[in-house]
């Protein structure tokens, strides 16, 4: 059977999706906060990275990476509020898209299983 | 087959299957790198000689492809190529002051003759060195290649340390250019999409370049160029601009003056609701290029997204690729 990765469209899933996503984040004013002061195009790579491993594709992140990535905005309130609101987002893009529910419950699964790395604890 | 691979002043020997990522690597080159699936773009390097593979240019903004930019770890060439990392490709190349002109009370034009082959796309900029060893970046208003000479514009600032020495230099006065680089510019193609260039003070001269380039290849979209100003003093090429638009029914020539009067040939308010007032239509297709004050282009960039332009679409002259590994989202 292929792979979530492979079900979702793999790197061009990644690339249709992260627009939107993005999108969608900045307009959030639960999380927007924390990209105020940060480079678009460098802001799209990231998320891009972000993307493929919330899709289960290939990806070198690590706890310590996670940790290390979002220390500062630990630092600057992030909470599990804020986890929820992109794992929301994530969702409704999923949907946007067309695709099944079971498949974004799974992408939900792999961005909640960092969840406690993201948050430092 | 092995093909070889050149960087530097050094070359390897790649095996079967391997990609450029994984030559380097074997042979002790550290290439900043993540994902290893051709996503992150961390491993963004550019081939200087030789054909870059397509599947290696995926994902890349259409400037990066044009400029050869390929990412390592999807790189599997069945040819030699030499290549190089972001802003290593361009060398230094001896020039000299071959004409300047004022184009209005604070900005210079100045015309350098390079003194052997020196191409670029109209939009990217260089480094100019001066004798002293002063250094400033500047954007191509023109396409070299074809005029023989480079046009770039020089804002005039107060006890500048290169405007003051454009200023007083004679023609002939030796320089010494670096560079191109960036990705502020046109890309030969489809040319039926709208484009939308908008710049403050001297990024018009970037933008300028960039329309000139667009209908030489005979760009069949609408080109709408806006030049923000404080006031009508600040605007300048404004009879060329109109000029231009005269000839081509699909150019147009927005000045905007912040503090500007009504009824008159420009625009009386901000560059950047302007700019989002007159956006086509047609968003996703649009092509938008911004240039000039950085919190500009920063903040016309955020709304243009929002508004409805791809990422891949929106082209500005801060914009370098990203050399840190994306270590979070």
């Amino acid at each position: 059977m292929a792979s979530l990765y492979e079900r979702l469209g793999g790197a061009n899933a990644v690339n249709a999706a992260v627009d939107i996503f993005y999108r969608k984040v900045l307009a959030d004013d639960r999380v927007n906060g924390f990209f105020d002061d940060v480079d678009m195009d460098r802001q799209i790579a990231k998320q891009k990275g972000f993307l493929t491993m919330a899709f289960g594709g290939p990806n070198s992140y690590t706890g310590k990476s996670m940790r290390d990535g979002h220390k500062h905005l630990v630092a600057r309130g992030l909470n599990d509020a804020h986890v929820d609101a992109i794992i929301e987002i994530l969702g409704s893009t999923l949907s946007e898209l067309g695709v099944a529910a079971a498949d974004i419950a799974e992408v939900a699964a792999i961005a909640e299983s960092v969840r406690k790395d993201v948050l430092n604890r | 087959m092995a093909v070889r691979i050149s960087i530097g002043d050094t070359s390897f020997l790649s095996q079967d299957g391997e990609s450029l990522l994984d030559c380097l690597s074997r042979n002790g080159v550290s290439v900043p790198h993540s994902c290893r699936s051709g996503v992150c773009q961390s491993c963004l390097m550019q081939v200087t000689a030789g054909p870059a593979p397509e599947a290696a240019q995926i994902g890349l903004k259409p400037t990066l492809q044009q400029q050869k930019f390929v990412l390592a770890c999807q790189c599997k060439s069945d040819q030699d190529i030499s290549v190089a990392f972001p802003g290593a490709a361009g060398g230094d190349l001896p020039a000299v002051i071959a004409g300047k002109d004022r184009l209005n009370h604070n900005v210079l034009r100045l015309y350098l003759k390079p003194d052997g082959d020196f191409s670029c796309e109209p939009g990217q900029y260089l480094t100019l060195i001066n004798r002293d060893g002063v250094a400033r970046s500047y954007s191509v208003a023109n396409d070299p290649a074809r005029d023989g000479h480079i046009e770039l514009h020089i804002r005039l600032l107060k006890d500048g340390l290169m405007s003051g020495f454009i200023e007083k230099a004679g023609i002939g006065e030796p320089v010494t250019i670096r560079g191109p680089a960036g990705s502020c510019f046109y890309v030969r193609g489809d040319g039926a999409y709208p484009i939308v260039l908008a710049g403050t003070g001297t990024g018009l001269a970037p933008l300028y370049g960039v329309a000139r380039q667009a209908l030489a290849h005979g760009h069949t979209g609408e080109i709408r160029l806006l030049h923000g100003a404080l006031r009508e003093a600040d605007l300048y090429l404004v009879a060329e601009l109109q000029d231009l638009a005269l000839r081509h029914p699909n150019f147009h020539y927005i000045p905007c003056v912040l503090k500007g009067e009504a009824e008159r040939f420009y625009r009386a308010g901000n560059i950047e609701e302007i700019t989002m007032s007159i956006l086509p239509g047609d968003k996703s297709r649009t092509h938008l290029f911004l240039c000039g004050a950085p919190e500009f282009v920063t903040a016309l960039k955020r709304k243009a997204f929002l508004g409805g332009v791809a990422s891949k679409h929106i082209f500005s002259d801060a914009f370098l690729p990203t050399k840190s590994a994306p270590v979070a989202a």
